[in-house]
């Protein structure tokens, strides 16, 4: 199948040994004002947030948002069935009050929350891709074990073939490759 | 060489001047792949899967065949009668959502209180979690006596009765917060698998496993932009579910506490419930972990540490729930209430006094043996230990639903109960459930969080400091051989 179209030039992938390493290299794309690159690591290594210039995500305003969503749809729903919709006595307790209704809208707050905490992240992330150029490159596969990368797409601006190339080999990588799709 | 590994795996020293590994032996990020992995990628399951598998299989099998007689035959086949209706049913229910919470302990509560010890066993724990409350679920579910009405647990619109939920009784509350935490710690477990899911993607050597992995790990590329987004999912739903963990057990207590039977009708109940949660929990949690990671050679990630903290947590537990029995009897005296101080007098005294003193036995004198070093850092005595805390949170539970509901108030209407053949082979066939769910746990998915294991190792520090540019920061040494491609 791979021999019928010709490959393109999808971007480049540097490995790197520590984390350490790929700290100093994502520094250094920062610097150099690339936008579309990224960095792929085993595990969360903390400081690379920084030395990426990430910014913050919404993620927590979509959690607050479903969190008061949960809570009016908890409350909203228990007065609705129990004290408009249909009526009924129990116990001689009112139709509708605060302390009985806790425990049901802060679940319900709960679960909204979570959901938008879980999903939001998904979404964010642009999840599922099952698709993607790092993918082409058979030595990716340990960036999900011990290897620690830095991609930069041929999307980016600034990425030209050569120049870029060359760019990267200086940053102290144990191995550079051109990801082809 | 035996006694040099012992020495080895044993990390349980006192020694404050030092902190101690979190992972022992010569591990790198490669070698701790390598062990977590081997447990799925094995080529031949191990023997001893296989035989615990077929038992517990089997029992499950029982299980269901015995929901089938229950629904063609109807609840008379249980123990259950008129004033004892929560039989079995409700004591494993509320047992088994017990057993769940130590799991999302760990992986909320230890996380926000940032204990790094706990990323040895959260997964397995949390698996656990999810595990213990679809067993716990099966029990309301099949003790609503019709069950083809079951759906009229939740709010779901009817269009002949157009008839709604009471949501001023405790047991709506119920469904709600079982129903949202089985949701939540599905939620969390499944996050935390993401990246170790896309682990054994990476290495699969079959395309099968790699479509299959790879649908479930969504595409994950380990992105530092997904990372970013991903902790901080994880910490708000740490966040969430600590709050939400305390509240299960205590919507539980509710069912009880808000009833007017004595013996039942108490505010220590949501405290004491939820103390017990965690001690049955954790008692679990040591007795699964003190067998796999023998079987599956993961000691140098659980470590004996893990398990010795975890008797702590249990010791310290098994003494609240010690206070509370200690507290409700000072409260039958002391309240004056003539029906409550017989209620407690008759759960020690009474006809059930002996499952009572199984309770105090097991729950109260046996935890306290892990004030001695040497007991909470033995083995075989800690899974002893688990299994008797597990016995005595079943009878707990056994002695809180049936003394109540047998002698209440008027001598006229008490009535003993006993549970039949049924009863008991379906609280058997539960444990069945819950085996076999957690023995194809342990054989398809990576019981230990990868990730997060390499993510506290010494190695996963960058020295460098990120915020000043690239200048200062010269890389270890220039590299690249060559551009392939």
């Amino acid at each position: 199948m791979s021999d019928q179209a010709p490959k393109k030039f999808a971007g480049y992938l540097v490995e790197f040994e520590t984390p350490h390493d790929i700290m100093v290299a994502a520094t250094s794309v920062r610097d150099a004002g690339f936008t579309r690159w990224d960095t792929h690591t085993p595990f969360p290594v903390h400081g690379l947030d920084h030395a990426m210039g990430l910014r913050g995500t919404a993620l927590p305003w979509i959690v607050m948002l479903m969190g008061v969503t949960g809570c009016a749809v908890g409350l909203g729903l228990q007065w609705w069935t129990n004290a408009h919709n249909y009526q009924f006595v129990v116990s001689g307790k009112p139709f509708f009050s605060i302390p009985a209704t806790i425990p049901v809208t802060f679940e319900l707050t709960i679960l909204f929350s979570a959901i938008g905490a879980f999903l939001g992240m998904i979404l964010l992330n642009g999840f599922p891709r099952w698709h993607h150029p790092v993918f082409s490159s058979e030595r990716f596969r340990r960036a999900t074990q011990d290897r620690f990368f830095l991609s930069v797409e041929a999307e980016d601006p600034l990425c030209e073939e050569d120049k870029t190339g060359e760019f990267l080999r200086s940053l102290g990588g144990s191995h550079l490759e051109k990801m082809e799709v | 060489m035996t006694t040099m590994t012992l020495a080895h795996l044993n990390d349980t020293s006192e020694d404050v001047t030092q902190r101690p590994p979190l992972v022992l032996g010569d591990n790198d990020f490669a070698s701790i792949t390598e062990k977590v992995c081997s447990a799925v990628e094995m080529t031949r399951t191990p023997k001893i899967w296989w035989v615990l598998f077929g038992i517990s299989s089997s029992v499950m099998t029982m299980l269901l065949a015995l929901i089938g007689y229950l629904f063609y035959t109807g609840v008379g086949v249980w123990g259950v009668n008129n004033p004892v209706g929560w039989g079995f049913a409700i004591v494993n229910f509320v047992f088994w959502v017990g057993i769940g919470h130590a799991g999302t302990l760990i992986s909320a509560i230890l996380y926000l209180f940032r204990q790094k010890w706990r990323t040895g066993i959260n997964r397995f724990a949390e698996a656990m979690t999810i595990f213990a409350v679809i067993c716990a679920l099966v029990f309301p579910g099949i003790h609503v006596g019709r069950v083809w009405m079951v759906w009229f647990l939740f709010p779901i619109p009817d269009q002949q009765l157009w008839m709604w939920p009471n949501f001023r009784s405790p047991l709506l509350w119920d469904v709600f917060a079982v129903g949202t935490y089985f949701t939540v710690s599905l939620l969390f477990w499944y996050m935390g698998l993401l990246p170790d899911i896309a682990t054994l993607r990476d290495r699969a050597k079959t395309k099968l496993r790699e479509t299959v992995y790879g649908v479930f790990a969504l595409g994950w590329r380990s992105s530092n932009r997904h990372w970013s987004r991903y902790e901080r999912a994880y910490l708000i739903l740490a966040a969430l579910a600590t709050p939400l963990v305390l509240s299960v057990h205590s919507v539980v207590s509710f069912d009880f506490a808000v009833s007017q039977l004595p013996g039942w009708h108490t505010t220590i109940f949501p405290p004491y419930f939820v103390a017990g949660a965690i001690f049955s929990g954790f008692a679990m949690v040591v007795f699964l972990a003190a067998i796999a990671r023998k079987i599956y050679g993961l000691q140098e990630i659980i470590t004996l540490r893990h398990l010795e903290n975890m008797n702590k947590i249990i010791l310290a537990t098994g003494s609240m729930v010690g206070y509370a029995y200690g507290m409700e009897f000072f409260i039958a005296w002391y309240g004056g209430n003539p029906y409550e101080s017989f209620a407690f007098a008759s759960r020690a005294f009474g006809p059930y006094w002996w499952a009572y003193w199984i309770m105090v036995s097991c729950n109260v004198i046996c935890p306290q043996l892990y004030w001695f070093k040497k007991i909470r850092t033995s083995v075989p005595a800690m899974m002893v230990i688990a299994f008797f805390v597990n016995v005595g949170m079943w009878f707990e539970r056994f002695v809180i639903t049936v003394t109540s509901l047998s002698a209440d108030f008027l001598p006229s209407s008490w009535d003993m109960y006993w549970p039949t053949w049924v009863d008991v082979c379906t609280l058997i066939g539960s444990f069945g459930l819950f085996f076999t769910l957690f023995l194809l746990f342990i054989r398809w998915l990576p019981m230990v969080a990868m990730a997060e294991v390499k993510s506290i190792m010494p190695q996963a520090h960058a020295h460098g400091h990120s915020t000043g540019s690239a200048a200062g920061m010269a890389p270890s040494k220039p590299k690249i051989a060559e551009v392939v491609g």
